[in-house]
């Protein structure tokens, strides 16, 4: 499998400003289009997070730019519940599909694959465009259903299409949540504001995205196992190759599930089929089939729904968090100047997590109606899947025992990723048991959860990741000052918005609330609610140093050298940022495994990849010694 | 740098289990039978979920104090691959504990779950749709009347579509509000009209989704006389929020003459109790 495929995929460099830089079919370029993707859908999803935290820390209070940009959804600038629930919808949507989705896999992933395996692009670089700009189209798509709810007139030319296509609710889309839950998602319009014309386009939106990460995986799968350089045997590659390659398996058999879920769902709003939507029901004042405004459906499962949702969506869980992990490992190492503890336990996690992560969806289905009986086995397999995130964290620590930390912002920002994927990931051991869902499902214990581990952990690899490639991508460094600032309050506002958040869910207050003035058990908690909302403000804040530091540092930066990091892994071997294919016409050769530091006797304290004339004690590097 | 990380770290894991050791934001007292095996589940739970979090923390914080780069020249870190006895050490022992936790925490469950409700239980078919609960009662002959979901007529404040032409609905009530005996077991026959809703008590540790186009029977024993506040946890569109009702515990002589009440009758003495009873002191 180790044979190169020298000059297969030799493409000149194209010259013109549009084939360079946007219908390029260079992997790097694709992986910063993809980066710029997230950073732009990001903004949006957290801009929507802050709305909602305004909404819910000081109900009724009217904020008067909302009245100009939303006057239905926000007369008198106070949001409706409406407005509300879109937002939920939204955030949620964008920020899994559009960020934790794209940047990790789509971005670093794309850019740095095939540098770190040696090769010269992906394997099929027009099919790796494409992916990007249905990518992109999936995301035009679902802006369009901030427009399509948002404002009246385009509502009304919708309104033409059909009963379930009118839009005009005045929201900032569809209202369903990301989990998109039948059949209210399934009835179109007559089940009130939120389901008509933006529910259409949020479906069409995902089954974009689908087939967009489909094509990736695709291209993953075959470039790594088929375009490693001599010398690059599968136990030599970076442990995040290994991550974006199980991530992109996991693509590769999660998202058809998913495309074939949305199609049918399409199929009950539009044509009149009930996949999803039973027989006999009444919604808004009218029987099912009484009315031209509800046709006639018979027959469908609303848990069916969940079953091709969540088949997807726990495996997109590690979609989203596994290349963090990847990118945690390789700069603990590198800055703890010490090989990765374990590396051969760290692969078979990922692949533990990948595989355990296929049979474990009905965890989120214990209350939906489920047999009890397979809600105990899709417990006990949930309670399993903590052991290799178990390994893995352990693996971390020890890599940094006896290491020799360099703390630059990468360095910190993947120490962050262990924090937190620990405070977020503990709390599975409550959330997947099956009588201890019964009071936390639901409830906030479970927004708290998802958000560290898959969300902010998933985010702080990114982080990570951008601090430390940003020099090979740019040949400039990013400010390490503005990146330190950056670090300790995010580090800390997060841990501050999201732990109250659990002591909230155990109170009992419920997801999805557009507000918690109506019940006196929850009343209680408003100085919490206050509290989270006050960090929000000022994490979100501290986001635009990143920004500014992401764009300034890409012109004014200080510039880095080819190996700024005194790091190991082949994208260190060829320049800043690398010429059209990657390594200048001579790929590199392998010798060593990926995390040679501290080599006894050699003569600097790591060993690149390519080094020869270094003896390496162990090859590979496994035997255990101290 | 590495001292202020660990010093974080610490402080932050320090403040983060503060806070529900406080105990001023914790699970209501619980009124259901099932409750206190599962708040026990719960602590043993939340206590290895708690030693943990703080070991991982802890121990990450201290290789970040201890092992920072000094600087010294020629100073290097020790060169290690790991250790296989240490994987195999830590990964039995993770397995044992996850698992043996995964194991216990299926015996609630399991008594919720696997079984009928028992013989004599009490049984209220609960419909739900948008916005609003609905209880139908079976009246004095413990039998319920026949329902269609073409006759429901939400003008008419048939809700449920109960079909009057049946004998055995004569008797039968519908409410907006939930009355069940205290110290009995109570079977709910959860239905929905339209979306997905869930059926959820904080102090009865339960919940349960109401499905369109399924009956899902559950069933539970409440030990303490009182009113709750009942709450939709699955979003089910614009006014999820707002879809409250209240949950009434009450003594059963009290229950049983409320039962033998005619529909009119019947909610206006529901109305007096949900009056009579105040909720849990906060």
């Amino acid at each position: 499998m180790s044979e190169t495929h020298e000059g297969v995929h030799r493409h000149p460099a194209p010259t013109g400003f549009i084939r360079k830089y946007i219908f390029s079919i260079d992997h790097k370029v694709i992986g910063i289009q993809y980066i710029m993707l997230a950073l732009a859908a990001v903004i949006v999803g957290m801009l929507m997070s802050l709305l909602m935290r305004l909404n819910l820390s000081w109900p009724g209070t009217s904020w008067p730019i909302l009245e100009t940009l939303f006057p239905t959804g926000a007369p008198g600038g106070v949001m409706n519940p409406e407005f509300y629930l879109s937002l939920v919808t939204m955030h949620g949507t964008i920020m899994v599909f559009f960020v934790l989705t794209t940047a990790p896999q789509g971005g670093f992933g794309n850019y740095f694959l095939p540098i770190q395996i040696g090769a010269e692009d992906m394997a099929f670089p027009y099919l790796n465009m494409l992916s990007f700009w249905v990518t992109l189209v999936g995301f035009i798509v679902i802006l369009l259903a901030i427009v399509v709810e948002g404002n009246a007139t385009v509502g009304e030319w919708f309104a033409a299409l059909g009963p379930s296509f009118a839009g005009g609710s005045g929201t900032v889309g569809p209202i369903g949540g990301w989990t998109g839950y039948a059949p209210l998602s399934a009835l179109g319009k007559i089940a009130g504001p939120g389901q008509g014309a933006g529910m259409n386009l949020w479906v069409i939106s995902i089954a974009i995205f689908c087939v967009g990460s489909l094509l990736g995986a695709l291209n993953f799968i075959t470039t790594l196992l088929n375009m490693r350089t001599k010398g690059m045997t599968l136990m030599r590659m970076p442990l995040t190759c290994w991550a974006w390659f199980t991530t992109a398996v996991l693509a590769l058999l999660s998202f058809p599930v998913l495309l074939g879920g949305g199609i049918l769902l399409l199929l009950d709003r539009i044509a009149g089929t009930s996949f999803f939507i039973p027989g006999g029901l009444y919604v808004s004042g009218l029987l099912s089939g009484s009315n031209p405004n509800f046709p006639l459906h018979t027959g469908g499962s609303p848990i069916l729904w969940q079953h091709l949702f969540w088949f997807f969506g726990h495996p997109e869980v590690y979609i989203a968090i596994l290349p963090g992990m990847g990118a945690t490992s390789h700069i603990l190492a590198t800055f703890a100047r010490k090989p990765v503890f374990g590396y051969r336990a760290m692969v078979f996690a990922i692949f533990a997590i990948g595989l355990l992560g296929f049979f474990v969806w009905g965890h989120h289905m214990f209350i939906s109606g489920l047999s009890p009986y397979s809600a105990i086995a899709f417990s006990v397999l949930t309670l399993s899947i903590g052991v290799p995130s178990a390994v893995k964290t352990f693996n971390w620590i020890g890599t940094l025992w006896g290491g020799r930390i360099r703390f630059t912002t990468a360095m910190l920002f993947a120490i962050g990723f262990v924090s937190l994927f620990v405070a977020g990931g503990i709390t599975g051991l409550i959330l997947g048991q099956t009588s201890l869902d019964l009071p936390m499902h639901d409830t906030y214990i479970v927004t708290a959860h998802f958000h560290l581990v898959m969300g902010v952990a998933s985010i702080f690899g990114m982080f990570a990741a951008t601090y430390f490639w940003f020099p090979k991508m740019f040949g400039r460094y990013m400010n390490e000052s503005i990146g330190r600032i950056h670090f300790w309050i995010t580090f800390i506002g997060v841990y501050a918005i999201f732990v109250p958040m659990h002591v909230m869910g155990l109170q009992g207050m419920p997801r999805r609330y557009s507000q918690f003035t109506e019940y006196e058990f929850l009343a209680s908690l408003h100085p919490l609610v206050l509290f989270v909302s006050i960090s929000a403000i000022v994490t979100i804040a501290v986001q635009f140093l990143f920004y500014f530091n992401v764009f300034w540092s890409m012109f004014k930066g200080q510039k880095a050298g080819d190996n700024p990091w005194e790091a190991t892994t082949l994208e260190w071997n060829t320049s800043s940022p690398p010429p059209h294919d990657n390594f200048a016409g001579v790929l590199p050769v392998v010798h060593h495994g990926p995390y040679e530091f501290a080599v006894p006797g050699a003569p600097r304290d790591f060993v690149m990849q390519t080094d020869v004339d270094v003896e390496v004690p162990s090859g590979n590097g496994h035997n255990g010694k101290h | 740098m590495g001292r202020v990380l660990a010093v974080i770290i610490w402080i932050v894991t320090l403040l983060s289990v503060l806070l529900f050791l406080v105990g001023k934001w914790w699970l209501p007292e619980a009124i259901s039978n099932h409750a206190p095996a599962l708040d026990r589940q719960f602590m043993i739970t939340i206590i290895v979920v708690g030693i943990s979090f703080t070991a991982a923390q802890i121990g990450l914080g201290w290789m970040v104090w201890k092992y920072r780069d000094t600087g010294k020249a020629g100073d290097r870190a020790v060169y290690s691959h790991g250790s296989n006895k240490l994987e195999m050490l830590w990964t039995v022992i993770t397995a044992f504990i996850f698992i043996v936790l995964g194991v216990m925490g299926q015996s609630v469950w399991a008594s919720l779950r696997l079984n009928d409700a028992p013989p004599g239980s009490y049984t209220v078919e609960v419909v739900a749709q948008q916005f609003q609960w609905n209880f139908h009662y079976a009246g004095a002959d413990g039998k319920f009347g026949k329902t269609d979901p073409s006759l429901i007529d939400d003008g008419t404040l048939n809700f449920i579509g109960l079909d009057s032409s049946d004998t055995a609905s004569a008797d039968d009530s519908v409410t907006a509000a939930l009355a069940i005996p205290v110290n009995r077991p109570v079977e709910l026959r959860l239905r929905s009209k339209d979306v997905i809703h869930n059926f959820w008590v904080p102090q009865l540790r339960f919940k349960q989704d109401l499905v369109p186009g399924m009956e899902i029977k559950v069933h539970f024993t409440a030990n303490r006389v009182g009113k709750y506040e009942l709450a939709c946890a699955e979003l089910c569109g614009q006014l999820h929020f707002k879809m409250k009702s209240y949950m009434l515990v009450l003594p059963e002589d009290e229950l049983t003459a409320l039962q033998a009440l005619p529909q009119e009758q019947f909610q206006a003495r529901m109305g007096e109790l949900l009056a009579k009873y105040p909720l849990p002191p906060k």
